[in-house]
């Protein structure tokens, strides 16, 4: 790690923790309620969910159509696992990260298992192939209803994710991703994106690659889902339908495929954009759909494209502006 | 014996269903390689013009079925051109992207129009029991399967025999050399719009009959399973989608039968996963080398 990404690394510590001071302060002022906690909460997942998804649409370039389902394995097992552990005395802290750790191992395998068949495939087909794998389980979620708790829901999940913890964990999560894409691996991972039998010719395990990304991304989706499941402490298999795929898609979407950072301020928007329009609630998902349209007319790109935000890029962009001023004063 | 029967022909006529929104799937993704997400919700736009103009007037059956079937083409060809074709040169993604918007814009706009509560089917077709030996079958059930013969049949003489049928096919095999043979690819594509989505509003019209019931939401299942139709046919291919629509609609209808409801749609799933591992291009399909 040279110094420049240190540097870098450090600012991003820095800034970080000061949202998540800023944040607890205005929660303790009393500024931010339990309402808008609760949003401030939903962003972190869906940002968790985006992200996710971003490495196997954006980066990897597989275009998935299932990732609620991903996210269903996770919220279940997560949800499952924390209400057997409710009364064995452990601190609710360690109930959670165990949960979660349960729920992206299973969520990761489901991964894998669906990724080995539906990878071979590409483009639209492969959309199809995860939309019906998502669909599916879904629909064997429903059907369990022994563990479950079927069409009624499953209740009685310990309501154990706070604000503090989901900040960490969303936190952690991109790290990891930022990490992995700017590593070797995630080198080969973007290799395929861009041409995937160029990638192969130069000795890429374009399989192995794609896989892992996909079980990472499948891994993190079913993290998301954890946490959602232990916010709402209530859980519909409904919910994990296919719109809740398109709904994280649109965030990747808008966000720009390929840009973490336009994932996490993607999922701010489009978290926030429909509570603020509640008062119009009736034509919110009119409005959202339009934009949707119009966002992939005009710059399909999305917001970011393929770049990532960074203070670093800021101050640069910052440095050559002044200096170019300077040389116009000069001449 | 008797009940397997009667199944058998409930398959027919919701297969018919699928078929006739099939088609439209698997004619636009034939020319522009798009999975039209918003096909499902041009279906449902039929079934809410047949209610209209059941309701405000006295048009006989059929009358009602060719007007919403027009009106729902022209819904087609204006979302394809306002939606689809500044894209028609962007990834496929980005298009993909949209026609999932424009399906959300649709139901939306129907949703705040006609609200969430569905609204009945006037009885467009006298119910009674036809007694075929031992099996009946309602007249709408017979009438849904009819029609959607005598569309296919239309469609098949003009795709094959026709000039504008000739166009489609040429552009759908080679969008460039076809532009140079003089084939107007614009209207071409707009023309293949505008039939898939009447077909798409005919299948509306019928399953808005048969389920006695018209609402916002009625397009998605439907056109999810017409959408696995075209695919276990193989996509691109018109027979393929009646064939698909058939075997989703026999599979539906037996499985419900005999099986746990709650299970059906986990089947209709299943089976496209089976096809894509096994064969992706559908029973139809052939298979296409990769070239660099």
């Amino acid at each position: 790690m040279n110094r420049k990404m240190l540097k870098n690394y450090i600012i991003n510590l820095i800034v970080v923790a000061l949202i998540y001071a800023g944040i607890k302060v205005l929660i303790s002022a009393g500024v931010i309620n339990r309402y808008y906690e609760g949003i401030i909460i939903f962003i972190m997942i869906n940002i968790i969910l985006a992200t996710s998804l971003n490495l196997a649409t954006g980066f990897l370039g597989q275009l998935t159509l299932g990732h609620a389902g991903f996210m269903a394995a996770g919220a279940y097992v997560s949800a499952i696992t924390a209400i057997a552990l409710k009364n064995s005395g452990m601190p609710n802290l360690l109930i959670l990260i165990i949960s979660l750790i349960a729920a992206a191992i299973v969520s990761a395998l489901v991964g894998i298992a669906i990724g080995i068949p539906a990878l071979r495939l590409r483009g639209d087909y492969l959309a199809i192939i995860t939309l019906g794998f998502g669909e599916m389980i879904r629909v064997i979620i429903n059907n369990l209803r022994g563990l479950t708790g079927g069409a009624q829901g499953l209740t009685g999940i310990p309501r154990i994710a706070t604000f503090d913890n989901v900040f960490w964990v969303t936190a952690l999560v991109i790290l990891v991703l930022y990490r992995l894409t700017h590593s070797r691996q995630g080198r080969a991972i973007v290799s395929i994106r861009e041409d995937e039998i160029a990638a192969e010719a130069v000795g890429v395990k374009t399989t192995y690659f794609k896989v892992l990304g996909f079980a990472i991304a499948a891994g993190f989706a079913g993290v998301g889902g954890g946490l959602y499941a232990h916010y709402l402490a209530f859980l519909d298999p409904k919910i994990f339908g296919f719109m809740r795929s398109v709904e994280i898609l649109v965030i990747v979407v808008l966000g720009g495929m390929g840009s973490l950072t336009g994932s996490i301020f993607a999922a701010i928007i489009l978290t926030i954009l429909p509570e603020a329009l509640r008062s119009f609630s009736d034509y919110r998902m009119l409005l959202y759909s339009f934009a949707l349209v119009l966002m992939m007319i005009f710059r399909p790109i999305g917001m970011f494209g393929t770049k990532e935000f960074s203070w670093q890029g800021i101050y640069d962009r910052y440095k050559m502006l002044r200096d170019a001023v300077k040389r116009r004063e000069k001449a | 014996m008797v009940l397997f029967l009667q199944q058998l022909i409930n398959g027919l006529s919701v297969g018919s269903i699928y078929a006739l929104i099939a088609l439209g799937y698997t004619m636009v993704y034939g020319i522009i390689k798009l999975i039209n997400f918003a096909h499902g919700e041009i279906m449902m736009a039929g079934a809410y013009f047949a209610f209209l103009i059941a309701v405000s007037t006295n048009l006989p059956f059929v009358a009602v079925m060719l007007i919403s079937m027009v009106l729902a083409a022209v819904l087609g060809v204006v979302i394809e051109r306002v939606a689809y074709k500044p894209l028609r040169n962007a990834p496929r993604i980005s298009l993909l992207i949209t026609a999932i918007g424009m399906s959300l814009f649709l139901q939306n706009l129907a949703l705040v129009i006609f609200r969430a509560d569905p609204k009945i089917m006037p009885t467009l077709i006298a119910k009674h029991p036809i007694n075929i030996g031992p099996i009946q079958v309602g007249t709408v059930t017979l009438t849904t399967l009819v029609l959607s013969i005598i569309f296919m049949v239309i469609l098949d003489v003009f795709v094959k025999k026709t000039k504008p049928g000739k166009a489609m096919r040429a552009v759908s095999e080679d969008k460039d050399a076809a532009l140079l043979m003089g084939i107007n690819v614009d209207k071409t594509i707009s023309l293949t719009f505008a039939i898939g989505s009447a077909l798409g509003a005919l299948g509306g019209v019928l399953y808005g009959i048969t389920y006695t019931q018209v609402y916002p939401t009625m397009g998605i299942l439907p056109g999810l399973k017409a959408f696995i139709a075209a695919v276990l046919g193989g996509i691109g291919l018109i027979p393929g989608a009646v064939l698909g629509g058939f075997a989703v609609g026999m599979v539906e209808t037996i499985s419900k039968a005999y099986l746990p409801t709650q299970w059906t749609d986990a089947i209709v799933f299943g089976i496209l996963i089976v096809v894509l591992l096994i064969k992706p291009t559908g029973i139809l399909g052939k298979n296409e080398k990769e070239k660099v």
